[in-house]
């Protein structure tokens, strides 16, 4: 890698839209066989920088743009891949009524005479599928695949167009974990075979595992990049932040007025082995965040207070009441709820209505004598929560497995506040979701803490964490470590987090 | 399951709108594309009926069909009771011996002097507790389903041996001998009692909570557990369930032949009844299924048989010729919902 001549150098790069300048400046290099991240916040400028490398967009003039030194113009698509330049949006754009082969050769298809030669697309194309190591034939439809599958298609698109720089834009974010793990060894393969790669992520265990540079966008300047050993969350977040994001995580709840009146306490809560000793409190209509980096031991923590996995020590008190919480059914009848971070493998049943799903929970409450079904009553919460969750879904007859990430998200919800919950704890609540979907999940845990509920919001997600939450819980390798946002402790900032989270601040003392 | 992208693409467009006539004729189509599915086997069925009826002209006559749902009724009790097993994704390979032994019961109970119907509660009995015992060791011993009941499937046949004195146990003055050779408004006890089993199956399944537990434990177990499902009680009902199913095939099966043998009777019962609810278009890693497709396909099972005997097809053919119409209608109705139905 070192030593080797960039294989993209975008240099001076501007974009003026009609009253608004949202790149000035830019320049980003990037070398063949290595990972290179681009970060910054929603608006900072990144997408409109890939799509002008796409020709999407076209550039204002002054800026220069050399494919293995040599400058070139890109003026469409076309030049773009004319160049080796393949972008794998967010929005995946596929053609789910069509063959694998046939998407990813789409206006390229193979002919004999006048005829479309598919025998000779699907060989050209199972090549490549095989080199990745998938799982499908060429001559699938993409309806039958799930979503990380398509991801695949889409990279083995850019493979079969010999693209020799690859953009994947969030291509993690509606993956499970299993699955973002396999995407993560493609990646490192197609590096290996001398892929550059430009892959934009908000998530900073991604970015630690696989990029080697990260250049950093704020507000459409380039902000600068950063090597090796130098990346650190805590330099990425002082690059990124600098935003006001008070708008789009509006609290509407009073996070003081009740801070004294503690509803719900853990002590001691621990299984031995990816989580020890925590002990904290929660107030009521409290939202308290509790952050730490992957793999910390936040869902652990989650799953031992809701009784989902065995515990070798802590206790959990509601309302100065001890709960005696051996298996989620406790905790659910106690009026403590968890949504979990895997909503497909952990927590919706696909095949099942949204009916079905949003009442699973509380169908024995509303059942008649006997266990049998009330199907009236299902039938009334379906529509409530449909409404008051603005779910998109024509009927409640639907299979949840059909609805998009942020409507099946939506419906999990609002089976746990079927339940009436006194303590919610959400795991991730906006993974997988879009940006309108979002802002709603936010103003519903505002209005639940309004109404008195404690809210526990587990987030990889610091912008997140810091807009939506009153107080924050830090965890490092199973501990809470630190506390920021209450009394006599440190403000909210992502800053603080961080240097809690990395134990910087440890080794500082 | 209907096509992902299809509906979701549909639902996007007509949801955000909530135009109530698009929204209700849409639901409407998704009831009645669910039917479809449930009955997917159905024209398979009515087409060999039409077969036979060509080839022997003897086949729709109401005395054969009579016969034909008397041959299915007993397949039908126990793959009733199969059906909820695999619906949870589980599989039950000790019907066919339960029945045996339950059989067994059912006749030596019947010898007791004044009080013979007792020999009916009795084998209901042995049944359900077989069945509990399988229930018990796959919920909480956590043992896999099919381990278990081929376990019993052996131990519970030499049970029957034993129970019966590994001879053929008779009683000619048998008290319930009209389950299995009375009438009632013209069609036999058996279908009738086959019919109520499927009825209260539906009623379970569709109309009771535990049956939508049933489907949330087969479609995604490690949910129902983070939902508050009790798992266990649910593994056990559907194991306790199938095995009083083959309690009552038992009863059924020795009130139609006076008699119960511990070795012989039942063998291979259990495939049938698998059969009968693979062909009913259950999904066999659990989740997706109906009661309704299993009485089809009990019933194609028994037409294949009465059929081919009216034709004149030697035994031998006939098992060739099951098999491959089994293979065949599976695969044909896969084919038919692919991209839909998921196996």
């Amino acid at each position: 890698m070192t030593g080797s001549s960039p294989i993209l150098e975008m240099k001076d790069i501007s974009k003026t839209f009609p009253g608004v300048k949202a790149l000035t400046n830019v320049s980003l290099t990037v070398y063949p066989g290595e990972i290179h991240a681009l970060m910054g916040e929603n608006g900072a400028g990144k997408s409109t920088l890939m799509k002008i490398l796409s020709g999407a967009y076209q550039a204002d003039p002054g800026g220069e743009i050399r494919i293995n030194g040599q400058p070139v113009t890109i003026d469409g698509p076309l030049t773009a891949r004319h160049h080796g330049i393949s972008i794998i949006y967010q929005e995946l754009s596929l053609a789910p009524n069509l063959t694998v082969a046939e998407n990813m050769l789409l206006g390229r298809e193979h002919k004999s005479g006048p005829m479309v030669d598919r025998r000779s697309m699907e060989k050209a194309c199972q090549t490549v599928l095989d080199r990745l190591g998938v799982h499908f034939k060429a001559s699938t439809k993409v309806s039958e695949l799930s979503m990380a599958e398509r991801q695949l298609v889409e990279i083995a698109r850019a493979l079969i167009a010999n693209s020799r720089i690859l953009v994947m834009d969030e291509p993690t974010t509606s993956l499970s974990s299993r699955e973002t793990e396999a995407m993560f060894a493609l990646v490192r393969q197609l590096r290996a075979e001398g892929l550059a790669i430009i892959y934009i992520s908000h998530r900073m265990a991604e970015i630690y595992e696989l990029a080697e540079r990260v250049s950093v966008l704020r507000d459409g300047s380039y902000v600068g990049t950063l090597v090796g050993d130098e990346i650190s969350a805590e330099r990425l977040v002082q690059m990124m932040v600098g935003r006001d994001l008070s708008s789009f995580y509006k609290k509407e709840h009073d996070a003081h007025q009740s801070r004294g009146r503690v509803m719900f306490a853990v002590r001691n809560m621990g299984d031995g082995v990816r989580v020890h000793d925590c002990s904290f409190e929660l107030h009521e209509g409290e939202v308290l965040g509790i952050a730490g980096l992957v793999g910390a031991g936040r869902t652990e923590l989650a799953r031992l207070i809701y009784g989902a996995d065995p515990r070798t020590s802590g206790e959990v008190f509601l309302q100065g009441k001890h709960l005696s919480i051996h298996k989620p059914e406790d905790a659910i009848n106690s009026g403590v709820v968890y949504l979990t971070e895997d909503r497909k493998h952990l927590g919706l049943f696909l095949d099942l209505t949204v009916r079905e799903n949003v009442n699973i929970s509380v169908l024995n409450r509303d059942a008649r004598p006997g266990g049998v079904l009330n199907l009236k009553a299902a039938k009334q919460r379906a529509a409530a929560a449909i409404r008051a969750l603005s779910i998109r879904v024509a009927g409640d007859v639907v299979p949840v497995g059909s609805l998009s990430g942020g409507n099946q998200q939506k419906v999990l919800l609002s089976r746990l506040l079927e339940t009436k919950p006194k303590v919610l704890i959400l795991d991730e609540p906006t993974r997988g979701v879009d940006i309108g979907a979002k802002s709603e999940i936010y103003r519903l845990i505002d209005s639940l803490a309004r109404n008195g509920v404690g809210v526990i919001v587990i987030s990889s997600e610091l912008p997140e964490i810091v807009g939506i939450c009153d107080r924050v819980l830090v965890m490092r390798e199973g501990r809470l470590e630190g506390e920021v946002g209450g009394a006599g402790h440190p403000p909210v900032t992502q800053e603080n987090i961080i240097t809690i989270a990395t134990g910087v601040r440890e080794a500082a003392e | 399951m209907t096509s992902p992208n299809e509906t979701s693409a549909g639902l996007q467009a007509t949801g955000v709108t909530g135009a109530d006539a698009a929204s209700q004729s849409l639901q409407r189509r998704l009831a009645w594309r669910s039917t479809l599915q449930a009955l997917g086997m159905l024209p398979v069925l009515i087409i060999l009926g039409v077969v036979f009826e060509l080839m022997s002209g003897r086949f729709m006559s109401f005395q054969n069909l009579s016969i034909v749902m008397q041959q299915a009724s007993i397949n039908t009790v126990l793959a009733a009771g199969m059906t909820f097993v695999i619906l949870t994704g589980g599989i039950d390979l000790s019907v066919g011996s339960i029945l045996a032994a339950a059989a067994m019961v059912a006749i030596l109970g019947s010898l007791i002097p004044e009080w013979g119907m007792l020999g009916i509660p009795a084998a209901l009995l042995a049944g359900l507790g077989l069945g509990l015992v399988n229930g018990a060791l796959i919920a909480f011993a956590k043992l896999p389903p099919f381990i278990v009941t081929l376990g019993s499937l052996t131990a519970v046949r030499g049970l029957a041996r034993l129970l019966g004195g590994d001879t053929t146990q008779f009683n000619p003055q048998l008290p319930f001998a009209f389950i299995g050779n009375g009438t009632l408004f013209g069609l036999p006890w058996l279908v009738w009692i086959a019919f109520a089993v499927v009825i209260i199956s539906w009623f379970i399944l569709r109309r009771t909570v535990l049956g939508v537990h049933i489907y949330a434990v087969g479609g995604n177990p490690d949910a129902a557990r983070l939902t508050g499902i009790k798992v266990w009680a649910v593994l056990l009902f559907v194991y306790a369930f199938s095995g009083l199913a083959a309690g009552l095939g038992g009863v059924m099966s020795a009130a139609r032949l006076f008699a119960a043998n511990g070795l012989q009777l039942g063998q291979s019962y259990e495939l049938d009844a698998i059969a009968a609810v693979i062909l009913g278009g259950t999904s066999f890693v659990g989740g997706i299924g109906s009661i309704w497709g299993t009485l089809i396909g009990a019933l194609i099972i028994a037409i294949l048989s009465n059929g081919l005997i009216l034709v004149g097809v030697s035994d031998i053919w006939q098992f060739i010729i099951k098999g491959l119409v089994i293979i065949g209608a599976v695969a044909l109705d896969r084919y038919r919902l692919k991209g839909s139905a998921r196996t």
